[in-house]
């Protein structure tokens, strides 16, 4: 006498029990929804954050069409070669980011977990040097507050500028240092065989939100180290 | 049996997509040096904004994504302008009357 599913344990993981795939949750049809859901919900947390960057681009760009000649000036004491060297490993790590998802999609734990690793390394050495940039600033009496000294013409502009530098980059560099803890914690999964091909979800949302750090640096390397840079 | 009929990048496109960017970024630094006057800002922009575009589009796998996902995304775009456009046409159409002594 068959039946379809009579005597399976349903707390047995390794059986189809009811029928569906163990990464499957309850709530959802299939594995499909499933994996739709997830990335929903994380483009609508980067919604968020756009929002929340643009309002600091916002206010950036509101300054910056009232006092131009002010953050011209400020810009100049930005270390292009720095930025740009940054720019490119951030780029990098995106790359390394994409092939550790990459990997997840092939099964490949030994991909994945590479991957990962290095895109915290190249994390790591993008703060590094933002870290020592921003000792430059501090040696340098650019930073807002008491000890700013700005010498230049446009003292209250320059200090305008540097606070929009700050606050932007600072909040940029939180939302890498909260990346590096969320990637970790995927390599800590990884270890532990929670990634296969059918279910990665979070291994591709992370990657989601770091290309969106990428991105948010993407425009703020240009409006804050190259605005002066055409100006003597 | 795969969830994903989520057609897969190859490894090669990541790695144009990487190149591509790299040029744009020297591109931008290029730019930056040359004097285009109110263009500079614009030129910079559309640089950022095609980078932005690249990131989006493959390592973001918008290019595969259900069209319930670019809905999201280009919600988040129209939000951004609104703040922008409605800032700024407030902000460009201010005028100041000096009184009179």
């Amino acid at each position: 006498m068959a039946t379809s599913h009579s005597t399976v344990n349903p707390l047995d993981a390794s059986a189809d029990h009811a029928g569906h795939p163990p990464e499957l949750a309850h709530h959802f049809n299939d594995l499909e929804q499933q994996r739709l859901a997830g990335t929903l919900g994380m483009w609508t947390f980067l919604v968020t954050e756009v929002m929340f960057f643009g309002g600091l681009f916002t206010g950036y760009a509101y300054y910056r069409y009232k006092f131009p000649d002010a953050f011209i000036e400020a810009s100049h004491h930005l270390d292009i070669l720095l930025g740009t060297i940054n720019t490119a490993v951030l780029i990098g790590s995106s790359l390394t980011m994409v092939l550790a998802v990459q990997g997840a999609q092939r099964g490949n734990k030994k991909q994945i977990i590479g991957f990962l690793a290095a895109t915290i390394l190249l994390a790591l050495v993008f703060l590094g040097i933002k870290a020592v940039e921003y000792h430059h600033k501090w040696v340098d009496h650019l930073v807002p507050g008491p000890a700013f000294d700005f010498k230049g013409q446009h003292v209250d502009g320059a200090q305008l500028f540097y606070s929009f530098y700050f606050a932007m980059t600072g909040m940029h560099a939180l939302h890498m240092v909260l990346g590096i803890g969320i990637i970790a914690v995927l390599i800590w999964m990884a270890k532990r065989d929670c990634f296969s091909p059918r279910s990665y979800g979070a291994v591709e949302n992370t990657g989601l939100y770091w290309h969106f750090v990428d991105i948010v640096w993407i425009f703020l390397f240009p409006l804050l180290y190259l605005i002066g840079r055409h100006h003597p | 049996m795969s969830t994903s009929d989520h057609p897969v990048i190859s490894t090669r496109a990541y790695f144009s997509v990487f190149g591509a960017l790299l040029v744009l970024t020297a591109l931008t630094v290029v730019a930056a040096s040359y004097h285009f006057g109110p263009y500079n800002d614009v030129i910079a922009l559309a640089i950022a904004g095609a980078k932005a575009l690249l990131v989006v589009t493959y390592f973001m796998h918008l290019r595969h994504a259900t069209g319930l996902t670019r809905v999201f995304v280009v919600a988040g775009v129209f939000w951004l302008g609104l703040l922008f456009v409605f800032t700024f046409a407030d902000l460009v159409t201010r005028t100041f009357f000096i009184p009179a002594t």
